[in-house]
């Protein structure tokens, strides 16, 4: 019997470190070693319940253990078969215990090609990576098959970027292979910076040996001797699992001189990166590395001609290369059989917000959106309405009702006004205002931006303050129009991804909720209730039984009236804090 | 640690480590394996079920049957202990009561394995908890 406990980041910083130790002496106390073996995986996805403590065979999931849980779990469940199931997951729809993750809607719609070995592993002991056929498409790739036929397989395949662009990858490896140089890199960017994106970091935290394996792969491809791994230096714990797991392919040849007994040598070196945005921008990122600024360039030259040192440059994102391993295994043809015509295989997304189920989920390339909310996301919180999923981060856009049944892969989500982006998907409901939505990312990109360009630098503070006087109740009608066509000009006119996607969720909204920022600078309302500054208190006088209540709490004196009459509220010096409707006994007090 | 030299060394490896991660490979697809619940509740522990359970697990890595052997809570009975059910795919479970060592290794080799019926069956149309709601 093994013991799965979730050692990713989410479910360590609820304790699970010490799980496994209580788990670990329980076992020592009752004399059950040799049944019981407790294992420290990666990320198993469901983050929201964290800290999952998983029992193979039966596949049982405990969900939300507490490390008083665990001498329970070793006495009902190992030893007496039982299990305990007020710490099974528990369906929001029927209220019913799902005994094991098989039957769970979360993981029944999943197929895990990336995450393959997140959550099943010990990503510290390069044995179980081994044993799961691990370094075998790098050793058959090195004894079978030259550089152009592995790059040809790969093209194939279909695999395009992760990272955001979705620029087809055995595409990008063949250019860099062509250009000759004495020396060439291979990049693994692990920059994440979507507010919200995680799967980069469960990868590595859950399956360094992958990404590892993938760089060789494609040094093997384009002909280079040196891989490094950009990372930012805000991820402590993908950082020590790199390095373990670098250290033991060092240790097995795996990584070094003569990799698997052929001509090619390989190693890997991390860069750590300060937790820029725009560094996750392949030129910016080069330039990082270089110990220059973090500042885009213009392309050409590509990396792929001239990126670090001048020197030809191969950069893939994280869930690109955790997809190689893979398609060098089960074949090209298996992985272009799976997802949509132009998009190819799975994608793996961070599902976040007012939504059931939040965690980490990787689904075949065409799936819906209503699949993804309803069934793998147990629906929308508190049985609310369904109002937008803002897809891409920073960069994208919002997805309304209407396209609720449209398949998702990468050209769909742009002609539906968003992108996939690195794979961030934020549900929100009807108590989500979408001006500040867009308000949010525009606070997030003015921070970020770094500054070269004068569209972005000074553009998306333009666009923040707009919606910030929209929120605030001080917005007109014009100030739209306004919004907009700032938004193209920045569009047209910055250098990098980042300015020029960065009014996306302003438009996107403006687009799909019209009548929600019309509502904001005509009525004065915010039609969600979220904004404060426009909500407006009053008191029905037919229910106000003149008590004084509300006039002890008002902060302001705003609130006046006889004893035992009606009151009112002064809306000039009301600052809507809803004391007085919290206090109202009579639910007297309106709020618009 | 040995380097390794060669694809060759690196397969031989794998099948060396296999043998450690068999169960949860296994754990991946159980609707397609034979699935074992031995019965470990006090009064099938008292009557070996804890043995009964090694000895079917080491029986199944030794022969590579595709089946995974798990742990059950009391199924009632408690007059028959140690109680085994088996879940062969597309068959009723079955349960066989006053299981021991040689006999556990009887039902994998000729039920399991050959299909044939034994004695030992607890004749009964029960449903396991599963079934019940």
């Amino acid at each position: 019997m093994h013991l799965l406990v979730c050692g990713g980041t989410g479910c360590r910083a609820s304790e699970s470190e010490q799980i496994v130790e209580n788990l670990k002496s329980e076992i020592k106390n009752l004399g059950l070693e040799n049944d019981a073996q407790v294992v420290t995986t990666g990320c198993f996805g469901f983050c929201e319940k964290g800290p999952i403590v998983k029992i193979i065979p039966d596949n049982t999931f405990y969900t939300q253990v507490k490390k008083e849980d665990c001498a329970e779990i070793i006495r009902e469940h190992v030893l007496k078969g039982r299990k305990v199931s007020r710490l099974l997951y528990e369906d929001p729809e029927t209220q019913k215990h799902i005994e094991d993750s098989k039957h769970m809607g979360f993981y029944q719609k999943q197929m895990r090609i990336a995450l393959r070995n997140c959550g099943f592993i010990d990503p510290e002991n390069v044995d179980e990576y081994i044993a799961r056929d691990g370094y075998a498409a790098l050793g058959k790739i090195l004894s079978e098959m030259t550089p152009e036929e592995a790059i040809d397989i790969l093209k194939k395949s279909g695999l395009r970027g992760r990272g955001g662009g979705g620029f087809p990858t055995g595409l990008k490896w063949e250019i860099a292979s062509k250009n000759k140089a004495d020396q060439k890199y291979v990049v693994c960017n692990a920059d994440e910076g979507d507010p919200g994106a995680f799967m980069d970091r469960s990868i590595l935290e859950g399956d360094p040996h992958s990404i590892i394996e993938a760089m060789a792969i494609c040094g093997y491809c384009i002909g280079a001797s040196k891989g490094i791994v950009y990372i930012r230096a805000e991820y402590p714990l993908a950082i020590k699992r790199l390095k373990v797991a670098a250290r033991q392919a060092r240790e097995y040849g795996l990584l070094g001189e003569q990799i698997l007994g052929s001509d090619f040598s390989f190693d890997i070196e991390l860069r750590y990166g300060a937790g820029a945005f725009v560094c996750g921008e392949e030129t910016a990122l080069i330039h990082s590395m270089e110990g220059l600024r973090g500042e885009p360039t213009v392309k050409p030259p590509f990396p792929a001609e001239k990126g670090y040192l001048g020197k030809p440059t191969n950069v893939n994102n994280v869930e690109t290369f955790a997809n190689v391993p893979a398609i060098y295994l089960k074949g090209a043809e298996w992985y272009s059989s799976i997802g949509t015509e132009k998009s190819k295989g799975t994608k793996v997304f961070a599902l976040a917000g007012k939504i059931n189920n939040v965690g980490l989920i990787e689904v075949p390339m065409g799936i819906t959106l209503r699949e993804v909310i309803y069934e793998i996301g147990g629906g929308i919180k508190d049985g609310k309405k369904f109002k937008a999923v803002q897809t891409g981060g920073p960069s994208g856009g919002c997805l309304t009702e209407k396209h609720l049944d449209t398949p998702i892969d990468f050209d769909n989500l742009i002609a539906a006004g968003s992108m996939m982006g690195s794979g961030g998907m934020i549900v929100m409901d009807e108590d989500d205002c979408m001006v500040s939505v867009a308000k949010f990312y525009l606070e997030f990109t003015v921070e970020e931006s770094c500054g070269k360009c004068a569209p972005c630098r000074i553009g998306n503070k333009r666009l923040h303050e707009m919606l910030e006087k929209i929120t605030s109740g001080k917005g007109v009608p014009e100030d739209i129009e306004y919004l907009k066509n700032l938004s193209r000009v920045i569009k047209d006119t910055s250098l990098c991804g980042l300015g020029q996607t960065s009014p996306n969720p302003v438009l996107s909204t403006i687009e799909n909720f019209y009548d929600e920022y019309l509502a904001h600078v005509t009525e004065r309302i915010c039609p969600a209730g979220s904004c404060k500054a426009l909500k407006l208190y009053t008191i029905i006088a037919d229910k106000c039984t003149g008590c004084t209540a509300c006039v002890r709490a008002c902060p302001v004196d705003a609130i006046t009236g006889e004893k035992r009459q009606p009151h009112v509220i002064d809306p000039d010096k009301c600052i809507r804090c809803g004391a007085c409707y919290e206090k109202c006994k009579f639910t007297a007090i309106h709020v618009q | 640690m040995n380097k390794i030299k060669s694809l060759e060394d690196l397969r031989k490896m794998k099948q060396n480590l296999e043998h450690g991660m068999n169960i949860r490979e296994k754990s991946n697809e159980p609707e397609s394996l034979v699935q074992i619940r031995v019965a470990m509740a006090t009064c099938g522990i008292a009557s070996g079920a804890r043995t009964v359970m090694n000895t079917l697990v080491e029986k199944i890595e030794k022969e590579k049957i595709p089946a995974v052997v798990t742990q059950g809570g009391c199924m009632g009975y408690c007059y028959a202990e140690p109680t085994i059910e088996v879940r062969v795919p597309g068959k009723d479970p079955v349960v066989f009561g006053y299981v021991d060592s040689a006999k556990a290794i009887e039902i994998v080799e000729k039920y399991i394995v050959n299909g044939e019926l034994l004695d030992g069956i607890i004749p009964t149309n029960y449903k396991t908890i599963n079934d019940k709601n």
